[in-house]
């Protein structure tokens, strides 16, 4: 099959290797680039969105079975995507039903989708930046949401290659101003149509209303209030115009450090304990300036903390837990396990799967917020204590952390709605810094750090437990706060059993879906989110399997339930003998791949896949290996 | 082997059985302390009946704490003298198979704590009877009457014009390890056969196991050919495995799976056995499968118990799981078994399945390739059949398909669990002839009796039955997991699964389907009923549905 990888043969192009081969021969390209002529695809475009450049005859290469096929299209790029236009069978229509909530295309990469661009020179694949000198025969970009895309450059005209590659090249990388970002452009020409039914809508928190009527749902309003010291961002920037503390602190407070060192309500327990965030006050050094601020925080901690009435426990974020800094490189690390570019590369990885993935330390990361999460949420619930989490800015663990305990103790957050307002009042409003985490604007490598945190909210649906908790030193609690609060701290052992005692008590007890739920967080329990990391490597795709088969087969017994209920309704009503139809059925549990609905179906042949490399060396079983068979009880093990 | 008490798979409760079958009886009944690996010593009662040995606990209402067939002990050792100094420094070390070693004290004499449970647990070495001689269970259901080889090969629509049922091992006279009943290529005549056994390890000739029913091709097993170091080569076996090849008309090569690695094969000349050779079967292509023999297999799986007992290593669980190779002999014989499976399925050409003596690997890959093959096999009767056989050992390998199957999680643990525990004669012997000689199915009870009596407690609600389908598999690290719920189910920190949300929906939906139908049904008989009598009966709202909460 090697061979078919050369292709028109002229210009003195060499034959690519095996890992870059496409699998078509010339007759093939002919009667596709009669096709494409034939079908013409037009590309859409959202309102206020411009082409930028296109190139023409360029090849999009298809993982099948374990080999690659092309398939002839333009490669477009706009101000808000790169798209390929082709006659791609994958995208076939009758798929499209399936997936009503898809905004963009298979082939649609939106410019800030674009993680890292790389180009095939000689059949070398070396990372893309800035003004190149010479142009690559094969273009490959991975995506943030861990696509793919291998584009063949070799039979498109030469001006186009410039033209496109550089013009990809700029727009994904080069700096951007924030008026520039498609949005506004977007905004600005799309019909705004934010129709929504006033009693199931997302709470913005742009109001103090809405954090009236969030104090009211959580019954904090006994203890808490909201306040408009902020409005016009009077204090803070960083603060949104509306935010709740503690009914006794006075306003005047928020001012003092610009809302820094203020608790800020997070949420209230049906015990009345509260969650609280609090940023840390600037770094001083003169003795003067450190009493002044120590005392505030005094004066400050008495609004949460007045034994015997109400206990405040404080959690440092900044020093006792997880730093961004590993939380980024784990996530580095484990991204770079999905971005995988041939079922070669697949199969090699698979040997090693797991001591790979123990290596990123990301799955170690989701165990360690979720355990954390759970003993946040044994002070609250069990210990009828409130936590204060502490933070430099106290914008992102905490609003990792107080989503997660959220998530986990309030069933409001589970639905649809309540979650969306979860995000929008710990994240958004919470002033979580997308700009700079998700470094929108490109604008330079350092920044990018710290990008994934939300991450490990969406992946904590997974479960974890134990050995990571660190030492309960506090400094910098004891410097803030001073020595009479730092004995609030309880010592680690006692939190460690406390916890046990809780997360164990728990676990061994009938799930109520609807009250308390904790994650597991052993270490088999801790997974990889397949239908998110695996969904777009077709050699991961079980056909006709995975949960999704269980879950349609829900899905088709509700219609089904629903379309008898219906029936009886109707028997009652009109009394009339109804024509028998049969439930209509949408979905065929056995066609479905395991990745949906998060992937098309992109093997068409039910072939199976086989991996393609065996054997790890066996080490010290070797002279077991040589011995012979024999009948034995394997009880005896 | 601690069974955790809330363990949902104590399927059989004390109090129901043991004393109430004349069978059972309590042959001890003492106050000892148990030392749990998990939760550390615990004042109890222990009784020990002919059966099992079961412990109460004396602390916690009374909860079990132990409850372990004597057949899965394979061994027991005193530990201290009378004179032992230190806390529960006097007692019995008691290991038990595949699970967890079971330390248990006691407070004063133990001599005959000793005697009765060896004695009991190893009947056999004292001439005792295996207790399953002795159960008398009654069962609705006979389950000796499952397997029914002629009808099972019927089913499969055998005889035909190439293949024919042989009695030549009637009276086990060919292969003393083979089943009495064979299915053959019908131009092979019963001298052929016999002189094809002497050139097959253990006379075990390719026989068949399968045939697909459209296009024919066939899984054929066998032990390795007696090549030896010589090369030596037997005219008879070259012609009969061409005589399988032709069988489905088709012209390409018969394809040879060797079930073991390369090396292995060739060094196993040097015993005298070996592969079929390239210039000797000229129809014939041969491929390895690297699967690793029962030795490889068996240290693996020890250190597996290694790092979930007593403790789940947490912090490196998945280099741990890596280092233990487990789930990479999962994905060879997943591998092997999904070429089986496709081969037949393409209709290509049949398959010959051997390793060295042909069964442990290969009942393992044609037994694997029949369940992705023939949906017959995923029911609770057919996987019974499979099992009796071709014998199979089963992991967790087709939990990524979860309505293709008519069983549960709990149905393949209860097999597992009664592979040891002598209750039933299922698992008694290696062999048809010897358990023929034994009279087993009188004398015995089968397993498939308790099972098939109480079939919905092992059934899948998600079950679609689809006939013809083949299911594929992915032979992949990412997908496969270590079957938690077996293998560290005595782990009282790792959790029984809660009974699955997503299934108990399904459950009520179900019911409410069948509900509403019934509703329906005679909604239509009153209405036709009006028809013929013309009389207007308000419809009360009362007799309105609720509505179906679609809260999930």
């Amino acid at each position: 099959m090697l061979g078919k990888g050369v292709v028109g043969g002229g210009g003195g192009t060499k034959a690519p290797k095996p890992s870059f081969v496409s699998y078509v021969r010339p007759e093939e390209i002919h009667t596709n680039e009669k096709e494409v002529t034939e079908k013409e695809v037009t590309l859409h475009l959202l309102p206020g969105e411009q082409l930028l450049c296109e190139a023409s005859t360029v090849l999009k290469y298809v993982q099948e079975d374990s080999c690659q096929r092309g398939i002839y299209g333009k490669l477009v790029c706009t101000d808000f995507k790169i798209a390929f236009l082709g006659d791609d069978e994958s995208a076939l229509d009758n798929d499209e039903t399936q997936f009503k909530n898809k905004v963009i295309g298979e082939n649609d990469i939106t410019l800030h989708c674009v993680d890292q661009i790389y180009g095939v020179f000689d059949e070398k694949k070396k990372p893309l930046f800035g003004q190149l000198k010479k142009y690559p025969e094969k273009l490959i970009i991975h995506c943030k949401d861990l696509r793919v895309f291998h584009f063949g450059l070799r039979y498109t005209k030469e001006e186009e290659v410039k033209r496109i590659v550089s013009g990809i090249i700029h727009h994904t990388q080069a700096p951007k101003l924030l008026k520039r970002l498609f949005l506004f452009s977007y905004a600005t020409a799309a019909q705004n149509n934010t129709a929504t039914d006033p009693k199931n809508h997302t709470v913005m928190f742009d109001t103090l209303k809405d954090w009236c009527w969030e104090l009211e749902r959580t019954k904090g309003n006994v203890k808490y209030k909201a306040v408009s010291v902020n409005e016009g961002y009077k204090v803070s920037d960083r603060l949104p115009a509306y935010f709740v503390v503690p009914t006794p602190l006075p306003e005047e407070d928020v001012r003092c450090f610009q809302g820094r060192g203020i608790p800020i309500w997070c949420w209230s327990c049906h015990n009345g304990c509260a969650l609280l965030k609090m940023s840390a006050l600037p770094k001083e050094q003169d003795d003067g300036l450190l009493q002044i601020q120590k005392s505030f925080l005094d004066g400050i901690y008495k609004t949460v903390h007045r034994p015997p009435y109400e206990i405040v426990k404080t959690e440092d974020l900044s020093s006792n837990f997880l730093s961004l800094q590993d939380i980024q490189t784990a996530y580095s690390k484990f991204k770079q396990l999905f971005l995988i570019d041939n079922s070669t590369e697949f199969w090699d990885t698979d040997i090693k799967w797991f001591s790979l993935l123990e290596s990123s330390s990301w799955l170690d990361i989701i165990r360690r917020c979720l355990k954390k999460a759970i003993e946040i949420t044994e002070c609250l619930e069990a210990q009828n204590m409130n936590v204060l989490l502490l933070e430099e800015n106290a914008s992102d663990l905490c609003c990792l952390l107080s989503s997660l305990v959220q998530v986990m103790m309030d069933p409001h957050c589970r639905t649809r709605v309540g979650f969306q307002s979860l995000v929008q009042k710990e994240w958004i409003m919470g002033g979580h810094c997308f700009l700079d985490r998700c470094n929108h604007l490109r604008q330079s490598d350092k920044e990018e750090h710290q990008r994934q945190l939300s991450l490990p909210l969406t992946q904590s649906k997974s479960s974890p437990k134990r050995g990571f908790f660190r030492e309960e030193t506090d400094h910098l609690i004891k410097n803030l706060l001073g020595k009479r609060i730092s004995k609030l701290i309880n010592s680690s052992d006692e939190l460690q059993d406390n916890f046990r005692e809780f997360y164990e008590s728990w676990h061994s007890k009938p799930t109520d879906y609807h009250g308390l739920l904790l994650p597991h967080i052993e270490g088999p329990e801790i997974k990889v989110w397949a239908q998110r990391y695996l969904r777009w490597i077709p050699e991961a795709q079980i056909l006709g399997g995975g949960r999704v088969a269980t879950m349609s087969k829900l899905l088709e017994m509700m219609e089904e339930v629903e379309h008898l209920q219906e029936k009886i309704d109707e028997r009652h009503h009109s009394q009339g003998a109804l024509p028998a139809e049969a439930p209509s059925l949408l979905r065929s549990s056995a066609r479905l791949s395991s990745l949906f609905p998060f992937a098309l179906l992109q093997r068409h042949s039910s072939k199976p896949v086989l991996p393609t490399s065996g054997w790890k060396a066996l080490g010290d079983e070797e002279d077991l290996a040589k011995r012979e068979d024999e009948f034995v009880d394997l009880g005896d093990v | 082997m601690a069974s955790a008490p809330t363990s949902k798979y104590n399927s059989h409760s004390l109090e129901n059985e043991s004393i109430k079958r004349g069978t059972f009886f309590i042959l001890i009944d003492k106050e000892v302390i148990y030392i749990c690996p998990f939760n550390g010593p615990i004042k109890g009662r222990v009784y020990i009946t002919n059966y099992r040995l079961y412990l109460r606990s004396l602390e916690t209402d009374s909860a079990l704490i132990l409850d372990v067939p004597l057949g899965v002990i394979s061994r027991i050792e005193k530990m201290g003298g009378a004179t032992s100094r230190g806390e529960n420094s006097y007692g019995l070390d008691i290991t038990c198979k595949v699970r967890d070693s079971v330390l248990s004290y006691e407070g004063h004499s133990r001599r005959d704590m000793f005697e009765i449970l060896t004695r009991y647990a190893f009947p056999l070495a004292h001439s005792l009877p295996i207790f399953a001689f002795l159960n008398e269970e009654k069962f609705n259901v006979d389950g000796w009457m499952v397997y029914n080889p002629v009808e099972e090969y019927r089913r499969q629509g055998l005889p035909n014009h190439h293949w024919r049922i042989t009695f030549i091992n009637k009276c086990y006279e060919l292969c003393d390890t083979y089943p009495a009943l064979l299915v053959v290529p019908y131009r092979a005549s019963d001298d052929d056969l016999r002189r094809v056994a002497t050139f097959r390890s253990r006379n075990r000739i390719p026989v068949l196991s399968w045939i697909h029913p459209e296009n024919k091709t066939v899984i054929v097993r066998c032990s390795q050919p007696l090549v030896g170091m010589s090369g030596k080569r037997n005219k008879d076996d070259e012609k009969y495995l061409d005589v399988i090849r032709e069988t489905n008309r088709q012209i390409s090569k018969l394809t040879i799976y060797d079930a073991r690695p390369n090396v292995n094969a060739v060094a196993n000349k040097a015993t005298g056995g070996g592969y079929e050779s390239d210039d000797a079967y000229h129809n014939a292509e041969l491929f390895f499968l690297d699967i690793h023999n029962i030795h490889v297999m068996r240290e693996s799986l020890k250190k597996v118990k290694d790092i979930v007992y007593p403790n789940v290593e947490e912090s490196h669980w998945l280099s741990s799981l890596e280092s233990t190779h487990w789930l990479e002999h999962i994905k060879l014989v997943l591998t092997g078994a999904i070429q089986v499976a496709d081969k037949v399925s393409s209709g290509k050409s049949s398959v010959l399945v051997h390793c060295s003596d042909g069964w442990d690997r290969t009942a393992q890959l044609t037994s694997l390739a029949m369940l992705m093959l023939d949906s017959y096999y995923r029911s609770i009767e057919g996987f019974e059949i499979l099992v009796q056989k071709e014998w199979i050992s089963f992991g967790h390998k087709f939990a990524s398909f979860p309505t293709a199957f008519e069983f549960n999680e709990r149905f393949l643990i209860t097999i597992l669990d009664h592979l040891y525990s002598c209750r039933f004669g299922t698992f008694l012997y290696n062999c048809e002839s010897v358990r023929e000689k034994q009279k087993v199915t009188e004398r015995t009870v089968s397993l498939w009796s308790l099972i098939n009596s109480n079939k919905d407690k092992f059934k899948n609600p998600f079950y679609t039955k689809e006939i013809n389908r083949v299911l594929y598999p992915v032979a992949s690290m990412r997908h496969l997991e270590l079957w938690v719920n077996y293998y560290i189910r005595w782990n009282p920190r790792i959790k029984q699964q809660q009974p699955n949300p997503v299934e108990q929906r399904y459950v009520e939906l179900l019911a409410l389907r069948d509900e509403y139908i019934q509703r329906l049904e005679e909604l239509q008989l009153a209405s036709s009923a009006k028809l013929s009598d013309p009389s207007p009966s308000p419809s009360s709202p009362s007799q309105m549905m609720p509505h179906v909460h679609t809260h999930f």
